[in-house]
């Protein structure tokens, strides 16, 4: 693809203490793109999704969003490392959905969602509502403005929760592990607000075991294994036709 | 194989009857009713036929100008000392919980050593510091600088509110510390993925939920600053115990032997006050709840008004059934 990745990563390095986590990633997410990772707990997938925005620092390579490095500032051969501000107006254009939604139950689902554009974009008041308004409508909650978390299903919990990141207006969205904490009938309309999500043409990268919205939604697959990207390519080809033995394992496991 | 007959089952026949069971005797549960009831008698009869307690005088002084005065001071100490005690315990609170090890060290020193001496001794360093340094100044070195009189500077309200409000702030310091770090990390990682900055985290989303484990011990900390503030009377302070020490000791005073009824009327102004602060506390709490869970049950105003006004209103429509009937087991 021609357009500069909204994502690179070139060997993105990372260890925990002695335990070396990430080991040499390489990938690019391209805009508009829906790249999914899949692989075994512990493969380190999350913690790379969580290096994008910084919520993790990495040490070694390069991890770079819309061509600005994440995390630092490069002049000449030398790296600055941002400031506090600098970190978080990047993490500011970058929305990030967990796995157990982190949703602030002290606040009701409209409080939640118009926080942050109110209190680090400066957003006034009715902008920020009715912005928040138009995103609980699009995720099919329009009935919950005034709801607690506490009184709300997991589902909607995480369909909040994604209302919340997009009402930042990101140019990326991260996703970890969006459904793992949802019952299973609850699963199917987080997943159809990230479907509707794709086809606007938001960038996102999620984190996932669900093999069938990576094959429907995904534009790449990307399988991790100990801290390396063992294979990567189109969901479908990909899950019918796994290259490499170690993806083929652990496909006939999941699907 | 047996065939089991099909159970023909008359409409309501197959249910049990309500039991009727002859209940449990417990003769234990009388005896020791009676002998508490014995006690309380005891104790109120003495109360009220001993003239010893002079409940003449209580009443006398109940809501004399020198006990109110008393209690204004009382109240002004505690509220001071509070304020002072939860602002400084969250900056400590904060500084323990900084990674910067200097800050959390002093935090740690600083509560180390407060807490490890008792206030009293603290109220009487205060008190006597003019001693240790006859004047205070800030300045810099050859340069301007405010100078004055240590013995000018802290009188007896100032080392009150010092000795108790910097005490009261080592132990408010560890109560924020545990509410704060009571909150789950998903929190700030959530806030910080917004953009949010370290303070506003701290202040809009970590605090408001650590009040929720910060408030009950906080009351009971008000609670016994108010009865704690006492201590002054060493420190020649005219709060509440002082005022009617002053009196029971006045020259007005000598024989009378008032002693008891003065400090019946210091007491039940406590009480009073203590029982105020119980129901500030809990609607505090309610206020703070907000969001943990599903409802909250109606405060006791709220239920003694419902009482009233279903008292007051033509007879309501039968309650409905505790069970949905479509939840019971099994056709009828």
């Amino acid at each position: 693809m021609s357009t500069a990745p909204m994502v690179r990563a070139e060997q993105v390095r990372k260890s925990f203490g002695r335990l070396e986590v990430l080991r040499g990633i390489d990938l690019e997410v391209a805009p508009r793109e829906v790249m999914c990772l899949i692989g075994p707990s512990g493969s380190g997938k999350s913690t790379f999704l969580r290096c994008i925005n910084h919520l993790e620092k990495i040490d070694g390579g390069r991890l770079s969003v819309d061509g600005e490095l994440v995390g630092y500032r490069q002049s000449g051969d030398k790296l600055y490392e941002l400031r506090d501000a600098e970190v978080c107006h990047k993490r500011s254009e970058i929305g990030m959905v967990f796995q157990s939604f982190n949703l602030f139950p002290h606040m009701t689902a409209l409080e939640n969602i118009v926080l942050a554009p109110m209190r680090v974009k400066g957003d006034s008041k009715s902008v920020a509502v009715d912005r928040a308004k138009t995103l609980l409508a699009r995720v099919g909650l329009a009935d919950k403005v005034d709801a607690y978390p506490r009184q709300l299903s997991g589902g909607q919990c995480q369909r909040v929760a994604i209302a919340r990141a997009l009402a930042m207006q990101p140019k990326l969205m991260l996703f970890d592990e969006p459904t793992s904490a949802l019952d299973p009938e609850l699963v199917g309309d987080v997943l159809d607000v990230m479907r509707k999500l794709a086809e606007d043409g938001m960038t996102m990268v999620v984190v996932t075991h669900e093999m069938s919205f990576a094959r429907e939604v995904g534009d790449s697959l990307v399988f991790m294994d100990s801290g390396v990207v063992v294979e990567a390519g189109p969901p479908r080809e990909m899950l019918a036709n796994p290259k490499q033995e170690r993806t083929r394992t652990f496909l006939s496991k999941v699907l | 194989m047996d065939v089991v007959p099909p159970m023909v089952v008359e409409p309501g026949a197959g249910r049990p009857s309500a039991i009727k069971a002859v209940p449990i005797r417990h003769p234990g549960r009388w005896v020791a009713t009676l002998v508490v009831l014995a006690i309380a008698g005891g104790l109120v009869y003495s109360l009220l036929t001993t003239d010893r307690y002079h409940w003449d005088v209580v009443g006398q002084y109940f809501t004399s100008r020198r006990v109110l005065d008393g209690l204004v001071e009382t109240l002004k100490l505690t509220a001071i000392a509070m304020a002072i005690g939860v602002s400084l315990g969250i900056v400590l609170a904060v500084m323990r919980l900084s990674p910067n090890p200097v800050v959390a060290g002093m935090s740690w020193l600083y509560i180390w050593f407060f807490r490890g001496t008792p206030v009293l001794v603290q109220l009487l360093f205060w008190y006597f510091v003019s001693a240790l340094y006859p004047s205070f100044i800030i300045g810099i070195p050859h340069g301007p600088a405010f100078s004055r009189s240590t013995n000018e500077l802290i009188t007896g309200f100032m080392a009150a509110i010092l000795g108790l409000g910097l005490n009261e702030a080592a132990y408010m310091a560890e109560i924020v510390r545990a509410g704060i770090i009571s909150v789950e990390h998903g929190q700030t990682e959530a806030a910080q993925a917004l953009g949010m900055k370290r303070l506003q985290i701290m202040r809009r989303i970590v605090l408001p939920q650590a009040m929720r484990v910060i408030i009950p011990p906080t009351g009971n900390e008000t609670i016994s600053m108010l009865k704690t503030s006492s201590l002054v009377s060493v420190i020649a302070y005219t709060e509440l115990l002082y005022s009617v020490q002053l009196i029971y000791s006045g020259p007005s005073s000598v024989g009378a032997f008032l002693q008891i009824p003065l400090l019946i009327v210091a007491s039940l102004w406590y009480l009073i006050v203590t029982s105020v602060l119980t129901v500030g506390q809990y609607y505090l709490e309610r206020r703070f709840a907000r969001g943990a869970v599903r409802g909250l049950p109606p405060t006791p105003l709220q239920r003694l008004r419902r009482y009233l006004f279903t008292f007051h209103a033509p007879p309501p429509a039968p309650p409905p059934p505790t069970i949905p009937p479509g939840r019971v087991g099994g056709p009828r």
